[in-house]
């Protein structure tokens, strides 16, 4: 028996939407029968105004974009250029680079397990998270003065050497890191109702992940090994030795410890980066108007930590680019929010949005 | 994925599409380029025959009198991968969809029509998707005022 269809709105003003996300719930009894989204809330027209700005001027709006990890943008974004430029960046300002980015993978995924905690009603998980997660801040603040947009990368190299007092601090969270974990997994892993709700919620396949595009953690969590460190490896990632995470199922439990089993890969990746850190400089030479050769275009993309980051730059000789477009990871990823909602209840299109963990500032640009 | 693997599958395309495309490559891609019509026929190909599994970005560029399509297309999990172009008329700017053969295209299809103003045949819900619905313009013309 057919009951008379009505629609549920979720957000935009909703905590659990992470940011300014509407979804229309289309729903037959309590039934989801479709989930349409609507965007562009928190739209800024990113594209447009890189048209307007020069190269260097850039910079800090790529940190804008994905603010949760707000190296990772950066760091996609001065790479295209030195492609584009065919500049070599220093030994050392690779390393602090990888290590920046690869703590902003962690801060991003702390951010993760918390926002997915609170969620679904475990508030604890939260604070435990955003408490762990402030000793990254601590560390951007250290090194940049700035705790969320950093805009600490620089196109050819790195904006300033750490401090003294940065290596023990990064070092002595490392070492809280695995009791950290811990702290997560005996709280929430165990946790009868967060089992509930994600297992076997918002089931996505692998075959479908890669027809929608899905990149990152979410196919990872669908059994496909694909990481762009790996696949297309950029910067200095190929001298790291570390695994990539899968798990089979593609629900939202596998999403859930496909990202904590994420942490300690990055943590070891870090670790071995502080082992080799060289000494010397941390900025090579750049022009300091900076114009790629004209015609030039280039596609370059890294593994965020929502998924592949691209950064699209047409050269047209001049200073500001003369197209600039960014693929979004958030942005293709929230295309299966309606497939895996559809014949679910309507608390699993809250599990669904947090375990695809969009963050809306670069779904929305 | 090697070069040498990948100059095999440009040759392998250039047979079956003869004169009709162009093959060339710029530092980092390689590059075909192919008329409006024969774009759906061209990725149906790639994707069916060559493996062309994932289609990681798609946008538009403003070239004035024409507009400039690019498509990035990846093998997963071999490594191979391709830069797909085509041009249309700024004054019908009309492209087919490709949503039947990557459904990631929708989104990002809606984003083109919404910033840059090309329509795709065949989308079945060519909508904006970042700017509101009564928006009036394509912001990344550059005519754009």
């Amino acid at each position: 028996m057919l009951s008379e269809k009505y629609i549920v709105n979720i957000g935009p003003q909703h905590p659990s939407t992470h940011g300014g996300l509407h979804v229309e719930a289309v729903m037959d009894g309590e039934i989801v029968v479709d989930a349409i989204v609507h965007l562009g809330y928190v739209h800024r027209s990113v594209e447009k105004i890189a048209e307007s700005r020069t190269y260097a001027q850039f910079v800090p709006y790529t940190s804008r974009l994905d603010y949760l990890a707000s190296h990772l943008p950066t760091l996609g974004y001065c790479q295209a250029v030195e492609k584009l430029l065919g500049l070599q960046v220093p030994e050392r300002a690779e390393y602090i680079r990888v290590i920046m980015a690869e703590l902003s993978r962690i801060a991003s995924h702390l951010v993760f397990v918390g926002s997915c905690a609170i969620d679904l009603g475990a508030t604890t998980g939260l604070i435990y998270c955003l408490r762990d997660r402030e000793r990254i801040m601590d560390l951007f603040e250290m090194s940049s003065g700035q705790r969320m947009l950093a805009a600490y990368m620089r196109i050819g190299g790195i904006a300033e050497d750490w401090p003294e007092e940065f290596i023990p601090a990064l070092k002595s969270f490392l070492n809280d890191l695995p009791s950290m974990l811990e702290e997560y997994r005996g709280l929430l892993n165990g946790n009868e109702i967060l089992q509930a709700r994600l297992n076997g919620i918002g089931i996505l396949s692998a075959e479908e992940a890669l027809r929608y595009g899905v990149t990152g953690p979410n196919l990872r969590a669908s059994g496909v090994e694909y990481d762009l460190r790996k696949a297309d490896p950029y910067g200095i990632y190929e001298r790291f030795a570390f695994s990539v995470p899968t798990a089979q199922r593609g629900d939202c439990w596998a999403r859930f410890i496909v990202r904590l089993a994420e942490i300690e890969q990055s943590a070891s990746i870090i670790w071995q980066a502080l082992k080799d850190l060289p000494d010397g400089e941390i900025k090579a030479k750049v022009p300091r108007v900076i114009k790629p050769q004209k015609g030039l275009e280039v596609y370059h993309r890294i593994e965020s930590s929502k998924g592949e980051l691209g950064y699209y730059i047409a050269s047209d000789g001049s200073e500001n680019p003369y197209r600039l477009h960014v693929r979004a990871p958030s942005f293709v990823n929230l295309m299966v929010l309606p497939l895996i909602s559809r014949g679910g209840k309507l608390q699993d299109i809250v599990a669904n949005i947090a375990t695809l963990d969009p963050v809306l500032g670069e779904s929305d640009r | 994925m090697n070069q040498g693997d990948m100059n095999g599958i440009l040759n392998d395309i250039k047979q079956v599409f003869g004169e009709t495309i162009e093959i060339n490559a710029d530092k980092f891609f390689p590059i075909v380029r192919c008329d409006a019509e024969q774009l759906l026929e061209l990725m149906r190909t790639l994707k069916e025959q060559f493996g062309f599994n994932y289609l990681a970005n798609l946008n538009g560029v403003d070239y004035g009198e024409q507009f400039e399509m690019i498509y990035h297309l990846y093998t997963i999990p071999a490594r191979a991968k391709l830069l797909v172009k085509t041009r249309v008329s700024r004054d019908v700017p009309i492209l087919p969809s490709l949503i039947e053969l990557w459904p990631t295209a929708d989104w990002q299809e809606r984003e083109v029509y919404d910033l840059m103003g090309i329509l795709f045949q065949g989308h079945p819900n060519l909508l904006r998707v970042l700017l509101p619905d009564d928006f009036i313009g394509h912001p990344l013309r550059k005519d754009f005022k």
